[in-house]
């Protein structure tokens, strides 16, 4: 008989008063007990809706039978089929939007907590199991991947699994593009993006870190002298970008990307680090998605009194995942919507002294679909901030498509892909992730880090007639 | 590994590795820079490339002690290798067809003008050079620059060694005497670039400057080295190193440059107070 509450049950958290005060994980996870009474809330559904609801396709109703059986190593390899990474994927997944948003349980009460049970799973599999995986035969190809996030990362697995002898190239000291860089800490601790990446390693990957690929190497000659039959470029975001208003080039505007960067990948947050960060006591991080909800929530570890997230638009509008805002505003993040900043403000030695904001209210949606936010007249107000961090989204990297003849871009510079398969203008390249969509979310990019391993596959077994 | 296979100590404070890293050698061009971490847990620092050999798969830098990254840097001996070793990254210097041309260094930023003026020396280009240093014993590369200037000129903030004074006098006096330059490549201080472009603007001579901002990534993402160019906002890693000298934004670059002078001098008063006199 299934569990009938028709409330997910709850993850234990850190207190709000207590966290906002340290880069510990927030949500702690679930206890074999508390993840044996939520699986059992699954109603093993003929139709399944939640696994169309997955950009990976995972069998969520197969590994939920097995955690409500208590049997956890078989429920991780129901999901190592689909995902390289799912305690990333349980942790970072908007899938309130997703799996959960479809889980039929969500009519009458709350989905079944599909997102928690995978991280339990994929927690307690590396906690409790260490065999390593079986390295598969290989097929005697070679695929080049451009970056190692989590679109590249996925892709690497999925083709080593097919036994591709498969390297990927990273242009960071480290392997996990913005599962290190962008995510952090207290929302994903650095072992565990590490953990992942181990694994793929076990599997046969080869990760060469501080390649930077356009400038070290080409895709030319990736393809050509080093004999690769195929790449994948999951290069990701690239270039911040900032509003155009006056002051932006003062001391203390950060983009959310360096603050980020600096706080997660060089470790700012830690005491005795060799990263320089500002420590402020009062912030604005301009943008609204779950970016600005990261920088704000670490601005505010970092011991700031007063952090704000200043958005245009309305607490509806907030593009961030609902779990991020309410962590926010849990831990005191002001939330000031529906404003705007015009001008950043100076003090006598060029450092941020705080800026001039207009009210906003919203009009007929825009071709966003969003209702347009329209400045109130005679509104101008100042709020006092001594850092302001620029959440604006990310323009692509130009390296990849400027030193690859060929290689179709659009107006924006994302690359151009034939849809799904990710192949692009010139054969056997293949894109995905950030590169090709502008700044989207992890699982979208390993969605196309799956299905471009798939095409790379079918494209390079017709090439020597293996079909 | 990216081994040092050679280490020089150019005077008190500028030290030359030449490191094993021979992909980048393979690619690298004169204005083009790396990004360093020393250690493990060290900064991600950029530096520009000051020499590279394809053969021996070497690429040199040079650099000052003025934070705690190059200082980690500095402890590094000949055979220890430096953990990360990225790039070439940024835009190599534009020298084609140039014909006559100035290149004017200052202090540390000689050792990357080097390369530069060697490149048009290649190419046949005439070269003058004009390099400045605040004393006798600051002097670096001297012998280097004569063998690839056809005209050379040094000056000391002291009247140590050379010329006393800075490099924009001589400079204003050759164009004076009608040298009559294609352009003007200048590598130093910012203060000493804004000088430079000052003197060439009225005679409206083309002059390129390599702007070293503070960077994290280097290669795109982070947006720390934005610079103000011809009113537009620009990243020196992808966009440059080098621009139009008489669109660049230098009051703002030099400000921004100092958002974290305490953090440096901080982590050189942790490490030692002697190098405390030589940083400018």
């Amino acid at each position: 008989m299934p569990n009938m509450d028709p409330k997910k049950c709850p993850m234990p958290s850190q207190e709000p008063d207590v966290r906002n005060k340290n880069f510990q994980e927030v949500a702690l996870g679930y206890t074999v007990e508390m993840a044996v009474q939520e699986a059992q809330r699954c109603l093993q559904c003929k139709n399944h809706p939640c696994r169309s609801g997955c950009p990976v396709d995972i069998d969520i109703p197969g590994f939920i039978a097995h955690v409500a059986k208590g049997e956890f190593e078989e429920a991780y390899k129901v999901i190592a089929q689909s995902s390289a990474l799912p305690a990333v994927c349980g942790r970072v997944c908007p899938q309130e939007n997703q799996c959960e948003g479809k889980c039929i349980r969500g009519i009458k009460g709350e989905p079944v907590g599909i997102g928690r049970l995978e991280r339990f799973v994929a927690d307690w599999y590396r906690e409790n199991v260490h065999a390593k995986p079986e390295k598969p035969a290989s097929n005697g190809h070679k695929v080049a991947v451009i970056g190692a996030g989590p679109s590249g990362l996925t892709a690497a697995g999925d083709l080593a699994k097919l036994g591709y002898k498969v390297t990927v190239y990273e242009a960071l000291h480290v392997a996990g593009g913005v599962l290190m860089y962008g995510i952090p800490e207290f929302r994903l601790p650095k072992d565990i993006v590490q953990h992942e990446v181990e694994g793929l390693k076990e599997l046969g990957v080869d990760i060469e870190c501080n390649m930077v690929i356009g400038k070290v190497l080409t895709v030319d000659e990736l393809l050509g002298e080093y004999g690769y039959d195929a790449v994948y470029v999951a290069s990701g975001a690239g270039l911040p970008r900032f509003m155009g208003i006056p002051g932006e080039s003062l001391n203390g505007v950060y983009s959310a990307n360096e603050y980020l960067t600096r706080v997660n990948l060089m470790k700012a947050y830690q005491p005795g680090s060799r990263t320089p960060i500002q420590h402020s006591k009062s912030v604005a991080v301009v943008g609204g998605g779950n970016v600005a909800m990261d920088a704000a929530r670490c601005a505010k570890r970092l011991g700031a009194e007063t952090v704000y997230i200043v958005y245009r638009r309305g607490m509806a509008e907030l593009p961030a995942r609902k779990e991020e805002v309410e962590h926010a505003e849990e831990e005191g993040i002001i939330f000031k919507t529906l404003t705007n900043p015009v001008e950043v403000l100076g003090d006598e030695n060029g450092w941020v002294k705080g800026m001039t904001c207009v009210e906003m209210e919203l009009g007929e949606p825009d071709e966003s679909g969003r209702r347009r936010p329209i400045v109130k007249e005679g509104s101008e107000f100042t709020l006092d901030v001594d850092t302001m961090i620029m959440a604006l989204g990310t323009s692509p990297n130009p390296l990849i498509r400027s030193t690859t003849p060929g290689l179709d871009a659009d107006r924006h510079g994302c690359l151009i892909t034939n849809g799904p398969d990710g192949l692009t203008s010139r054969p056997f390249v293949y894109a995905g992730g950030d590169a090709v969509t502008g700044a989207a979310t992890v699982i979208l990019a390993m969605g196309a880090g799956k299905e471009a391993a798939a095409a790379i596959d079918r494209a390079i077994k017709e090439k020597y007639g293996e079909a | 590994m990216f081994t040092i296979m050679k280490r020089r100590e150019l005077n008190p404070t500028v030290t030359e590795f030449w490191v094993h890293a021979p992909l980048i050698a393979k690619k690298a061009k004169a204005g083009q820079f790396v990004i360093v971490r020393a250690k493990e847990d060290s900064e991600r620092i950029p530096l520009t490339i000051a020499g590279f050999d394809p053969e021996a798969g070497t690429v040199s830098i040079i650099f000052q002690v003025v934070g705690a990254g190059t200082m980690e840097l500095n402890t590094l001996r000949e055979g220890d290798a430096v953990h990360d070793f990225v790039g070439p990254l940024g835009k190599a210097t534009e020298i084609e067809g140039l014909k006559n041309a100035c290149v004017v260094g200052g202090g540390v930023g000689c050792a990357i003008a080097l390369p530069v003026a060697q490149a048009l020396h290649a190419q046949g280009t005439r070269v003058t050079g004009i390099v400045g240093f605040r004393s006798k014993d600051l002097v670096i590369l001297e012998d280097e620059f004569r063998a690839c200037c056809d005209d050379f000129i040094i000056v000391t903030d002291d009247g140590s060694y050379g010329q006393k004074g800075v490099v924009t006098a001589p400079l204003e006096e050759k164009i004076q005497a009608g040298a009559n330059f294609d352009e003007v490549i200048a590598i130093g201080p910012l203060v000493m670039m804004k000088f430079v472009v000052r003197t060439t603007k009225p005679h409206n001579i083309k002059t390129v400057v390599s702007m070293n901002p503070i960077m994290v990534d280097g290669t795109g993402m982070c947006g720390g080295c934005r610079l103000t160019v011809g009113g537009k906002t620009k990243f020196a890693c992808v966009d440059g190193p080098d621009f139009d000298g008489f669109e660049v934004d230098f009051d703002e670059a030099m400000h921004r440059g100092t958002m974290y002078k305490p953090f440096e001098a901080h982590a050189r008063d942790a490490e030692c107070n002697l190098l405390k006199q030589e940083v400018q």
